[in-house]
């Protein structure tokens, strides 16, 4: 294999193993400031428990987080140096950005979140919890903004020409708030609230199974599907901002998202389906009209199809078809899934229904595929750029690295990874299975103090 | 010296790293120790004491790295996609030391524990090598092409200077760790410490000596600068003085002030490293005409400018919470249900 596939299957697997962590980080780190903030205001101390509990399972998360994450930061400048060059200006300030605000202030104050419950009184903890989870949120925003910049650069100049040719900053504010950053930053935040969200659903529905922890679970139960329901709902409406977006801003990969070929009015909307690549068209079941009123409020309005684009300027169409249906049909069954459990648990009845929960426990793979096809389709769908119109992917690479030492850097990771995901894995079952600490349920040192008012 | 931007950012960049230094030195330093002893409570009290404070050291790196690639993005791409092997190494010593803290302790049985245990000293002196000879690199010149591209190859990227830097550096982070350690423990483990601390303080000065004298004899544009600066020898001295106050420090019970001085010595290390190379960030050798310096190698002045009001307004209330962590989990460590 050349340089250029090594590279971007690299930085592809990388970044989709890294992937796994930030959403749980974000959204169990909501979890962690509702459930602390409910044991502060109403002194139930399962609360406390949950608070404790939950703590553990997002050490473990965070720390293999932190570690993958450093490889990102490190390969743009290993394996993308033209790009590094020529976006650096731009690009970096976003990184630099986020360093600042985001990464200190998570890390700095996770110490106070893991190691300070018997140190510091309640109201001090519970702030550090709010600033773990405002950082891990502020690490999302910067993240989102440099990768928006890729998909819809705005704010910036070219300076210079050839190989010395670069973007440089022309207005900061339109960098951060370029046409598809906002969109994305929502929707990739609610993504995460759901992640977080379903794991607690996931591990609690277990407990209710096997009859153990009962109290805890339904508490857990409760705090889990109202975030689940209310998350889901909210990537359906993001969701839509967003794809009107992709249709107004990269139109290209909108119609390789629907495989839609020629430009057409009353676009239909495939619900299932595959792409022909060959006859140019997706044989399934499609809703006529539907495309052009999501795309453009209009059931009439022309969506634009691939035949605009010249051949080596289009996205792989199979691929971000598949990959954006997909993260869509997943959605759509989480909202189904997190309503029902929502319906029965307000009924009383939740319990009972063992089919429901056994499909709560496996729902906790629906957010982490959605979230892994929906980034597949967003940086497949920006194909053959790197930066969206500006630069193409191979320009990118970096001039003195070969195929070899890819190669041989991308079995290293392989096998790294491989092994963290297998003790990662080996370690939450282990703290699911022991469960919640009795101990926790009465609080201890400086926590046990009543809050002073 | 002008104070222009580009001035301002080397230094911002050079603080980023130094507080690199000083603060994940030490995390780095107990892990290089960490197999000193096989008592596993020790072992667990060492961790435990960078326990809270380990991953907010290494967002030091982080935050570094991602100021370089904004003030300086030449500088990033050709270092970072010309040192590939090497900063792999680092990725891979840097995520199995993270992850073995965290694994550690999950699990009691002995095997498990040995196999953490292992990675974590090896990963933490592996890293400190790797640091030590990216830094030895650049003070001795790299082959830059006439694009500003990396034209070595891996191996030579191990020369011996580069090495004697990495050695160096082990030493002084093992060095920096033991005192850390001395003043967070008590007891046994606290007496024990204090003997390796002793050790690692000689093993050091031998490197710095070393160093200084290849430095002087072998790298002629390092020796020249100092030739024609002779006040940068006010820098050397103040090294040399903190690293003998460390001792002074021990004896008189002070261990807090034995730490501060340790840190003195890192930071007058980066200074007398910083000074050395300014203005150029990659010395071209053997042409120098194609060193990347703070000028030809920067973002626009409209980044520099945007990244510095970014950083006047982050900087100071990030150092202002860190002092506040740091002041919470003072004292010595005592090993609980939360610990690893």
């Amino acid at each position: 294999m050349d340089v250029l596939t090594l590279s971007r299957i690299q930085f592809g697997a990388t970044v989709a193993f890294h992937y796994i962590y930030p959403p749980l980080s974000i959204g169990l780190g909501l979890m962690l400031v509702l459930m602390e903030g409910a044991w502060l205001k109403t002194g139930n101390t399962l609360y406390h428990q949950m608070a404790r509990f939950w703590t553990k399972v997002f050490a473990l998360t965070f720390a293999i987080g932190v570690a993958t994450g450093i490889v990102m930061e490190f390969e743009f400048g290993t394996n993308w140096a033209s790009y590094s060059r020529f976006v650096g200006d731009v690009f970096g300030s976003a990184l630099a950005a986020e360093g600042i605000f985001a990464f200190f202030l998570e890390s700095g104050f996770l110490a106070v979140l893991l190691f300070g419950w018997d140190k510091v009184g309640r109201k001090t903890h519970f702030f550090s919890t709010c600033m773990v989870a405002l950082g891990a949120h502020f690490s999302a925003v910067w993240i989102i903004v440099a990768n928006s910049w890729m998909q819809t650069p705005a704010g910036y100049h070219i300076v210079g020409e050839g190989l010395k040719a670069r973007a440089e900053i022309t207005d900061f504010w339109q960098l951060v708030f370029n046409p598809s950053s906002m969109d994305r930053l929502f929707h990739t935040v609610t993504a995460a609230w759901c992640t977080g969200a379903f794991l607690v659903v996931s591990v609690s529905a277990w407990y209710l199974l096997k009859g153990k922890h009962l109290e805890f679970a339904r508490k857990s139960l409760k705090v889990g599907l109202t975030v689940a329901l209310v998350s889901t709902l909210l990537q359906a409406v993001t969701g839509h901002k967003s794809a009107q977006g992709v249709g107004k801003n990269q139109p290209a990969k909108l119609a390789a998202f629907e495989g839609l070929y020629q430009t057409t009015s009353n676009a239909p909307l495939v619900l299932a389906g595959w792409v022909d690549e060959k006859n140019e068209k997706v044989v399934g079941i499609a809703a006529p009209g539907m495309l052009s009123f999501l795309t453009h409020n209009d059931f009439h309005t022309p969506v634009i199809g691939l035949n605009e684009f010249k051949p080596e300027d289009r996205p792989p169409v199979t691929a971000s078809f598949l990959f954006f249906h997909g993260m869509v049909g997943i959605g759509f069954t989480l909202i189904a899934i997190a309503a029902l459990g929502f319906l029965y648990f307000k009924k009383g009845t939740l319990h009972e229904r063992r089919w429901l929960l056994w499909i709560l426990v496996f729902s906790v793979l629906g957010p982490q595929l959605a979230n892994q096809l929906g980034w597949f389709a967003a940086e497949v769908g920006r194909q053959p750029w790197i930066v969206y119109g500006v630069m193409r992917t191979p320009e990118g690479l970096s001039a003195v690295v070969k195929a070899n030492v890819v190669l041989s850097s991308l079995i290293l990771f392989t096998l790294i990874y491989s092994l963290l995901f297998a003790v990662f894995i080996y370690l939450l079952n282990d703290k699911i299975q022991h469960g919640p600490d009795d101990a926790d349920l009465i609080p201890s040192g400086k926590l046990a103090l009543p809050t002073k008012n | 010296m002008h104070l222009d931007l580009n001035t301002i950012w080397f230094i911002l960049v050079g603080v980023l790293l130094t507080g690199y230094a000083v603060l994940d030195g030490f995390d780095l330093g107990i892990g290089a120790l960490h197999l000193f002893t096989n008592k596993d409570e020790e072992r667990r009290v060492m961790l435990n004491s960078i326990g809270p404070v380990w991953d907010g050291n290494e967002v030091w790196l982080v935050t570094g790295g991602g100021a370089l690639f904004a003030a300086f993005p030449n500088v990033y791409a050709t270092a970072f996609s010309g040192f590939y092997l090497a900063l792999m190494l680092l990725l891979a010593s840097l995520i199995f030391r993270a992850v073995a803290i965290e694994f550690r302790s999950k699990q009691p049985m002995r095997w498990w524990r040995q196999m953490w245990d292992v990675s974590f000293s090896i990963g933490s002196i592996l890293s400190s090598l790797l640091i030590g000879v990216a830094l030895g690199n650049i003070a001795w010149g790299v082959p830059v092409d006439a694009n500003g591209e990396f034209a070595g190859t891996f191996l030579g990227l191990l020369s011996p200077y580069p090495l004697l830097v990495g050695i160096t550096t082990v030493a002084l982070f093992m060095m920096h760790g033991a005192i850390y350690g001395v003043m967070k423990t008590e007891g046994e483990l606290h007496d024990k410490l204090r003997g390796w601390a002793m050790g690692c303080i000689i093993f050091f000065v031998i490197c710095a000596v070393t160093l200084t004298m290849s430095t002087l004899l072998y790298v002629p544009h390092m020796a020249a600068r100092i030739r024609e600066n002779p006040w940068l020898f006010s820098i050397a001295l103040a090294n040399m003085l903190a690293i003998a106050n460390i001792p002074r420090e021990f004896h008189h019970g002070n261990d807090g002030r034995a730490f501060l001085s340790s840190c003195a010595t890192i930071v007058t290390l980066m200074a007398l490293f910083a000074l050395n190379i300014f203005p150029n960030m990659i010395y071209s050798l053997p042409n120098p005409e194609n060193s990347l310096n703070i000028y030809n190698a920067a973002s626009s002045p409209k980044t520099l400018g945007i990244m510095l009001v970014i950083a006047c307004i982050g900087v100071p209330v990030v150092i202002a919470y860190t002092v506040c962590i740091y002041w919470i989990f003072r004292g010595k460590v005592k090993l609980d249900r939360m610990s690893y």
